[in-house]
């Protein structure tokens, strides 16, 4: 018996990573092999509607609950800093905080839960209903049709969401700021530059595109693991939001340890 | 038989899922223009053995060839260049939800060949006309019955003029008169196109209507083929009971 063999959610986990992996290779090799032949990688229609449907569909939510965190950030901050007459560090910690951390890591968790949702269930129910199988039958690569345009959509759109995330993020800050701490909207803005740094922008778009990944690439393999009709379409999408939330926050993690030490 | 080359043979196949065996050794030839009807239990390997021929599945041990070239040993863009030669016919049809019957059956024509739209239109067209559905063109899959669902997914199998198709199950969950005119359709076209087929069913009267030759699979192996006048005759038990569906014999019955 190997140590795997004895703790057997790290077998599974590892099981289920290497599987991720493969289908990330396979999904590239097998777009690929079409570009060489001459041939578009893709049916450009279905990257747009996925990029509609993640992206421009995404926009409120995302707007919303960043601007209501923005506030609620400019809040509390402003609250406790005013004890020390340091309110004027909230537009920089608003800005840092959300251009760096929160405004990925947020994007990251709700795209998660809306784009990999839909993505797990609509795969899942395709390939419960022999659909996908069917394609691979007629020749037409699965990944290369199925995968290949939701992994590019998701990749592409999401440091955009994260744009809009700050955006929102910094009215709810600004408005906080206006009203509460006596900072004029001008002068925040220039709080705001002073603050932010080309790499706190860089962290936040290389973390947004790995978590585009990471969403994108988990929901698809759930959606195309499914086994055991409806009621297994509901379990792959549950655990594929929960995977893709864990990961996300996991890999963020990660990320902040590795860019702090390269940094700072 | 023949003499010319089969368009597949299969050579002890055996096929495990895990601890579950579903084929232990299986052999089977077929001839160019025949139409093989597979029968045998549910759960019993038929569907499998399609999956076979098609490279979704690949054998524990033992030789697929389609047209003489080994299956398992294909690299994923000849094995995706030889599944355009090949139709397949899906118990539930199969067809994409989410593209109209028309782009269903342009599919595998927009994504694998060069044609324009306007051929791709007139080859759409025929194919439905030959399943007698051209007034479905502009439906969605969800407003066509599960008869009509076969009809099409008959046709978009016929889109690339296969030279073998494969059907499971054509007649499962149809009325018997729908159940005869897709038999009927099987026949027509494949005498029509003059490909070959498989036919994989367990519905007695289908069977014997579609085939030119039998084949019985049993606890994983091929254990009769013969010429469907001859299968109604066996002396074999298995085959006895399976064809007259009693529940005395050697088949064991699950309730």
């Amino acid at each position: 018996m190997t140590l795997l063999d004895r703790i057997p959610p790290l077998k599974h986990a590892l099981q289920h990573l290497s599987s991720i992996v493969w289908l990330l290779v396979e999904t590239f090799q097998e777009t690929m092999e079409n570009v060489l032949i001459g041939r578009p990688p893709f049916r450009l229609s279905i990257f747009f509607q996925q990029t509609d449907r993640a992206g421009v569909g995404s926009i409120p939510l995302v707007a919303l609950v960043s601007f209501f965190l923005g506030l609620t950030m400019a809040l509390l901050t402003g609250y406790q800093l005013r004890t020390f007459g340091t309110e004027r560090l909230v537009p920089g910690l608003v800005a840092v905080g959300f251009t760096r951390e929160l405004g990925p890591l947020l994007t990251g968790i709700m795209l998660a839960a809306r784009i990999g949702a839909a993505y797990t269930a609509e795969l899942g129910t395709m390939t419960v209903a022999e659909e996908v199988e069917a394609i691979e039958a007629m020749g037409i690569g699965p990944l290369r049709f199925l995968v290949s345009p939701r992994i590019l959509a998701v990749i592409l759109v999401t440091p955009c969401l994260v744009v809009v995330s700050n955006i929102a993020a910094l009215t709810g800050g600004l408005i906080i700021s206006r009203w509460q701490l006596n900072i004029s909207p001008p002068y925040f803005l220039q709080l705001v530059k002073e603050s932010v740094q080309n790499r706190d922008i860089i962290a936040g778009i290389v973390k947004s595109l790995l978590f585009g990944l990471i969403i994108s690439l988990v929901a698809c393999y759930k959606g195309l693991t499914v086994r055991g009709g409806a009621a297994g379409v509901g379990d792959a999408t549950t655990s594929s939001v929960v995977t893709a939330i864990t990961v996300v926050i996991g890999f963020d993690t990660l990320a902040n340890i590795i860019l702090v030490a390269l940094y700072d | 038989m023949t003499d010319t080359p089969p368009i597949v043979e299969m050579s002890h196949v055996r096929l495990a899922f895990g601890q579950k065996t579903i084929l232990r050794d299986l052999s089977l030839t077929v001839a160019p223009r025949e139409r093989l009807v597979i029968m045998g239990q549910s759960g019993g390997g038929k569907s499998t053995t399609l999956r076979l021929i098609l490279g979704i599945l690949r054998p524990v041990s033992g030789s697929v060839k389609f047209k003489g070239e080994e299956v398992s040993q294909m690299s994923r863009q000849t094995l995706n260049r030889m599944r355009r030669r090949i139709g397949m016919v899906y118990q539930y049809s199969a067809l994409i939800s989410s593209l109209s019957v028309r782009d269903n059956l342009a599919l595998p024509l927009e994504e694998l060949t060069d044609k324009s739209e306007k051929e791709i239109d007139t080859i759409v067209n025929e194919k439905l006309g030959m399943v007698g559905m051209e007034e479905t063109r502009d439906y969605m899959p969800a407003e066509l019955s599960g008869g009509m669902r076969k009809r099409i997914g008959l046709a978009r199998a016929l889109v690339l003029d296969p030279e073998l198709i494969l059907f499971d199950e054509p007649s499962a969950g149809l009325d018997p008169v729908v159940s005869s005119v897709i038999d009927e359709l099987i026949i027509a076209l494949t005498e029509k196109t003059n490909a070959t087929s498989i036919i994989v069913t367990h519905e007695m009267d289908s069977a014997f209507r579609v085939a030119t030759r039998m084949a019985m699979i049993y606890q994983g192996k091929i254990i009769e083929e013969d010429r469907p006048e001859r299968f109604r005759e066996s002396s074999d038990p298995v085959v006895s009971q399976f064809v007259e569906g009693r529940t005395e014999g050697p088949i064991a019955t699950q309730s």
